[in-house]
């Protein structure tokens, strides 16, 4: 008797939403990148379409972070010069996208301005023909001044500018939507806040297309099971054909993977976890890779050994299993 | 919640007159109208006192259509007009309806199946309308036969128990209930279910109380569409939070405007 593969027919897709214009469309990227617009669960090529791998866009910002060694060790060459940082993640780790973190504008920190952080993204745009993340540095009122700011000088680039938050998301949204940028719309672990907030930046007239969910993570050991099984739930929604929950996903892995103490710790009571230049990336990687399975589209990472073991992942990942 | 529509029709007094005057007009506004309520389908139903069914028909949806891309459901017990109309939807409509009766089996599954149209399914016959959960199953089990018969996938298949007005067959309400319940058990996967939720409240004094409360009932009982009045507000809301409470869909502030615009 011959085998009948079940397969689930779904009524909806992923948006497909589209990273960085070419001069084209009024900015200056060599080529576009495009997430999203899967008609199945992750990598269920036998089942739907699974047109767009995962992108990696690698972190880099404008002012010396304090990272763990592993990072430093990696970096310090570029340290102080997000452009060459920028330009060393492209070159020699093949990185998908640059991910510009604006730590600098924060009050309590170096306290920069607008222009400035405005003249550093600039830099790296020309530095890097890839398409390129924004974020703020996290205090809300700052960040609503340097990214307004961004977003107006470097209109029709289709930046993706982050993040816009429930009880913050107009002047960023009104931002995206007049100098034709890309917002990500965070919520903390929490659908209903997600869907909610992306109903929100919609009815302030941004495309659903041009909106891209960070649901906000754990890394692994440290709650990644909460992330994984609210992003099934929200990649579920779009399948079944819940608009407002239609879109790609970020996650901050290396963020939160470097968080974690199995990551950062470093010294002789910690020797017998193995060498921490070693099971950093490893954790990184790892928090990567799962958040792939729940349907990641796009991962902000740090270290190039991790970058490099998540490429070949998503490689394997993107191979056909139809049947 | 699968909301049909069921406004365009010509025992309402404006499109029966607009039918027999090939008026557009009417008929489109309450295409727009239905559409943004929260209608996901919209009935077509010429009205008895129209002499050409099958030109009346026709024009119906090519009219409608113009203004609204929902899919139809065509209305009728005049076959030979469903099936001309089944040629100009443009999405795959669905027939409303047909009895768990032989010869219009025969003739309207077939049809079916050739345009990928979706059937309501009526638990009677020619003896009529069942009294109790029991023997509207029995005739439920008899549309899944035919279906799985005639090649219609079983989740195109809607079944109708039919409920009557509260006010003339009050024990009518709760068989019902157990008959969507069971149809739900009649086959994997299991025929959908609908409902012509006005007619419940058939010549009571408060209508849409009745009707949305018997919504919510039926709802957790697994029903999945109803014909009914998209622009009750207050109906289309208790669908929406039906939903939400059943777990359909995921819950957020504005879940019955999520709901309105699907």
């Amino acid at each position: 008797m011959a085998f009948a593969v079940v397969k689930e027919r779904y009524s909806s897709k992923v948006n497909e939403v589209v990273l960085g214009a070419t001069s084209e469309k009024g900015g200056t990227r060599s080529h576009v990148l495009k997430v999203g617009g899967q008609t199945t669960l992750p990598y269920l090529h036998f089942e739907g379409e699974v047109p767009n791998k995962p992108i990696i866009a690698m972190e880099v910002t404008d002012v010396e972070p304090n990272w763990p060694a592993p990072l430093k060790e990696m970096f310090k060459d570029v340290y102080n010069e997000p452009v060459d940082w920028a330009k060393k993640c492209v070159a020699e780790y093949n990185a998908d996208v640059i991910y510009v973190v604006l730590n600098g504008a924060d009050p309590d920190g170096a306290n920069k301005s607008p222009e400035e952080c405005t003249e550093t993204v600039k830099a790296i745009l020309k530095a890097v023909d890839v398409p390129i993340i924004v974020k703020g540095c996290g205090d809300e009122e700052k960040d609503n001044e340097v990214l307004t700011k961004i977003a107006e000088e470097c209109a029709g680039e289709n930046l993706m500018i982050a993040n816009a938050e429930q009880e913050n998301y107009k002047s960023l949204a009104a931002a995206c939507m007049v100098h034709k940028h890309t917002l990500i719309a965070l919520s903390p672990l929490d659908i209903n806040i997600c869907k909610q907030l992306n109903i929100l930046v919609n009815e302030m007239g941004l495309p659903l297309d041009r909106i891209v969910i960070d649901p906000m993570i754990g890394g692994l050991g440290y709650g990644i099971e909460y992330a994984y099984s609210i992003m099934e739930r929200v990649r579920m929604g779009a399948l079944q054909g819940d608009k407002m929950l239609s879109m790609p996903m970020v996650c901050t892995v290396g963020y939160e993977a470097w968080r974690a103490k199995e990551a950062y710790a470093d010294g002789e009571e910690f020797q017998s976890w193995g060498e921490q230049s070693f099971r950093g990336p490893l954790w990184e990687a790892m928090t990567a890779t799962t958040l792939i399975q729940a349907g990641a589209d796009i991962l902000l990472m740090r270290h190039p050994h991790a970058v490099k073991l998540v490429q070949k992942n998503i490689a394997e990942l993107m191979e056909s299993n139809k049947y | 919640m699968i909301i049909i529509g069921e406004r365009i029709n010509g025992m309402f007094k404006d499109i029966g007159q607009a039918v027999r005057e090939m008026d557009p007009k009417p008929l489109q506004e309450w295409a727009i109208k239905q559409q943004e309520a929260g209608a996901t389908y919209l009935d077509i139903n010429t009205g008895p006192n129209t002499d050409d069914q099958v030109t009346a028909m026709k024009w119906m949806v090519q009219v409608v259509q113009e203004v609204s891309d929902l899919p139809l459901c065509l209305d009728s017990t005049n076959y030979d007009a469903i099936e001309a109309s089944l040629e100009l939807c443009k999405k795959p409509a669905m027939i409303n309806s047909c009895p768990a009766d032989r010869p219009k089996i025969e003739r309207v599954f077939p049809m079916a199946v050739k345009h990928n149209a979706k059937i309501i399914g009526l638990t009677m016959d020619a003896k009529g309308i069942p009294k109790n959960a029991d023997n509207r199953i029995a005739l439920a089990m008899e549309l899944v036969a035919a279906a799985d018969e005639f090649g219609l996938p079983m989740e195109d298949l809607y079944i109708d128990p039919l409920i009557l007005p509260v006010n003339v067959a009050q024990d009518h309400a709760p068989e019902v209930m157990e008959a969507i319940r069971q149809t739900k058990l009649l086959s994997n996967p299991a025929p959908k279910t609908v409902l012509g939720l006005s007619n419940v409240s058939q010549k009571s004094p408060d209508r849409p109380l009745i009707n949305r409360t018997y919504l919510a009932m039926v709802m957790a009982c697994g029903l999945d569409a109803i014909i009914a009045d998209a622009n009750d507000d207050d109906l289309m809301a208790t669908a929406a939070t039906g939903e939400i409470l059943l777990n359909q869909s995921v819950y957020c502030d504005s879940y019955i405007k999520v709901f309105k615009s699907r």
